[in-house]
């Protein structure tokens, strides 16, 4: 048996890089340092593998050679009028960048999962900037740590002892030297290792957020009780979050997918802009998927815009509701799909999965899923992070090389390769 | 029959992050998601118990789903859904000009459906936490 050191984790935003993995015979044995979530891909990663490319043929998927798959897909895409991209949370950067030079090709939509996760983060971030800083920082001296409308332990389940409470720190050490807030509906297992749980009535973000901002600013509150929480314990808190040294304030999709939506995110940032006023105070979304942030750098350098980006007049535009790959598919727009490393046949609103099974979709993702069920091209990937290396963001941002762990199975290739092929095939059909 | 009203939240557990590398066409995803949360006050009100079928209905469609024992408390009025295929029919796809369905604080109705037990709806609600 053999072992392999420092491997990032490919399931998280936390890109957990101090997994050790116990290779026997070629094949995945063992994972120490991981989480549940982490040594439960390990070790599953392998089931309903996808070991073919595919293309439909009388409605029926059948093996096929990579070659024609590629070109299958290449025409797919070349020959649609709208065709639109989406996924790209859960592969290399190296894949996304090849995959906008692809939709830019073919004057298309490309899209990534933020549209469905924190999306709303991004657009509120886009008015004014957020105050923010890298895990490392946070570990070393936060001694105040929120986790709004997140639930860690279940999501991200090394957050709390790598990065916040638990972590031990250049100038924080131990569990008491911080104080954990939790504001969520329910009493999560998070909610329950907190100092202070606020619970709060569903959807009322908007309305704590601006009562604490009230507080914050020494402002008398009217409301005996705001968003279902008592005045004293709303001023309370307001106390807490300006007497600490270094405060942080972590958000979830909680906040992001409840009406309010990006104002949520605005409110969020004035508090704790307001915050900075007496002392630090620092923000940051939690990131689900391992390489959603590095998805949006990737965007956002090559296009200037993060995610919802249209192509289809030459240049790129960007204006969610209209260039969202889940509005374009609710409204019926498109002609053609590529979907990467992703399954939105599970994850969209009926109506977008609707539309997205009446038109042609090729799909570029290592396993079975609902979406392969309605793609009329599959091409199977080796995995990222386990049988091929690249790049990943962490959720602060920080680029983290990808190792490669064993050997794909034989002929499955990184997604960067595929989306190469294609791309050079349809420039190829177009002549040049 | 008894029904209330319950505002819906969608959210990611353990069970559904390791269904997920189980395998999305696995018996055991199957078995891990299908389920929903609610309030034990709530349960009562529409004379249901752990383990009962129930039916969401919201404005964009209507779900039967097995109820589960809450491990992590649920206030009343409020049903908590693990994010994923089921419950994604019923979700409402207006974005409000943002590209984001709200996939939380969607209104639903509940109600009893043991009905539905004949149709293989009785398996969900294994939790691995
Ligand atoms: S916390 Fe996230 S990145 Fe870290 S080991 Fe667990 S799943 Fe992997």
């Amino acid at each position: 048996m053999s072992e392999v050191r420092d491997v990032v984790c490919p399931f998280c935003g936390c890109l957990c890089d101090d997994l050790v993995i116990l290779v026997e015979e070629g094949k995945i044995a063992g994972v120490k340092n991981g989480c549940a979530l982490s040594i439960t891909k390990y070790l599953n990663y392998n089931r309903e593998r996808i070991s073919k490319p595919m293309v439909r043929k009388n409605g029926e998927l059948e093996e096929t050679s990579l070659e024609e798959a590629v070109n299958r897909a290449a025409e797919l895409l070349a020959n649609a009028d709208y065709p639109v991209s989406y996924g790209w949370s859960n592969t290399s950067c190296e894949a996304i960048a090849t995959g906008i030079e692809l939709m830019e090709e073919v004057g298309g939509v490309i899209d990534n999962t933020s549209v469905v996760c924190h999306g709303p983060s991004v657009l509120g971030v886009h008015e004014v900037g957020h105050p923010t800083c890298t895990l490392g920082e946070i570990k070393n001296r936060a001694d105040l740590i929120i986790y709004w409308a997140s639930n860690p332990l279940q999501s991200h389940p090394r957050h709390l002892s790598r990065y916040t409470v638990m972590a031990r720190g250049k100038f924080r050490k131990s569990r008491d030297e911080r104080t954990l807030i939790v504001v969520d509906v329910r009493k999560t297992y998070t909610a329950r290792v907190a100092d202070y749980f606020i619970q709060i009535q569903p959807g009322k973000d908007y309305e704590l957020l601006s009562a604490l901002r009230t507080a914050v600013r020494g402002e008398e509150l009217e409301q005996e009780e705001v968003a279902g929480v008592k005045r004293e314990h709303i001023e309370e808190v307001a106390d807490l979050l300006i007497s600490c040294e270094f405060g942080v304030l972590f958000w979830g999709v909680g906040l992001t997918m409840t009406g309010g939506k990006y104002r949520n995110i605005d409110l969020a940032i004035s508090l704790v802009r307001d915050l900075n006023a007496y002392t630090k105070f620092v923000m940051m979304p939690m990131r689900g998927h391992y390489n959603v942030v590095g998805a949006n750098a990737v965007f956002t350098w090559q296009t200037g815009y993060p995610y919802a980006v249209d192509f289809s007049h030459g240049y790129p535009r960007y204006n969610p509701g209209e260039t969202s790959v889940t509005d374009i598919l609710v409204r019926g727009e498109a002609d053609a799909a590529l979907i990467v490393a992703s399954d939105p046949a599970s994850n969209f609103p009926r109506k977008a999965v609707e539309h997205l099974s009446r038109i042609p979709v090729v799909l570029i993702d290592p396993r079975w899923t609902s979406t392969t069920d309605i793609a009329e091209v599959v091409i199977p990937t080796a995995m990222l992070g386990i049988e091929v290396e690249g790049t990943a963001y962490r959720m602060d941002g920080v680029p983290i090389h990808m190792k490669k762990v064993i050997n794909p199975p034989d002929g499955l290739k990184p997604d960067v390769e595929i989306l190469r092929m294609i791309l050079d095939r349809i420039r190829a059909m177009r002549g040049g | 029959m008894k029904r209330i009203k319950a505002v819906l939240i969608t959210g990611r557990s353990y069970s559904q992050g390791m269904g997920i590398e189980f395998g999305k066409l696995s018996q055991q995803y199957r078995r891990i998601m299908n389920y929903c949360e609610m309030n034990e006050e709530d349960m009562k009100e529409i004379g249901v118990t752990a383990g009962s079928l129930v039916k969401l209905k919201s404005r964009r469609g209507e779900l039967v789903l097995k109820t589960a024992r809450p491990l992590q408390e649920v206030p009343r009025g409020v049903v908590f859904v693990p994010y994923g295929p089921w419950i994604n029919k019923i979700i409402d796809e207006e974005t409000h000009s943002t590209g984001m369905p709200s996939l939380k604080g969607i209104e639903v109705e509940i109600e009893p459906a043991e009905e539905h037990r004949a149709e293989g709806r009785e398996e969900g609600g294994e939790r691995l936490e």
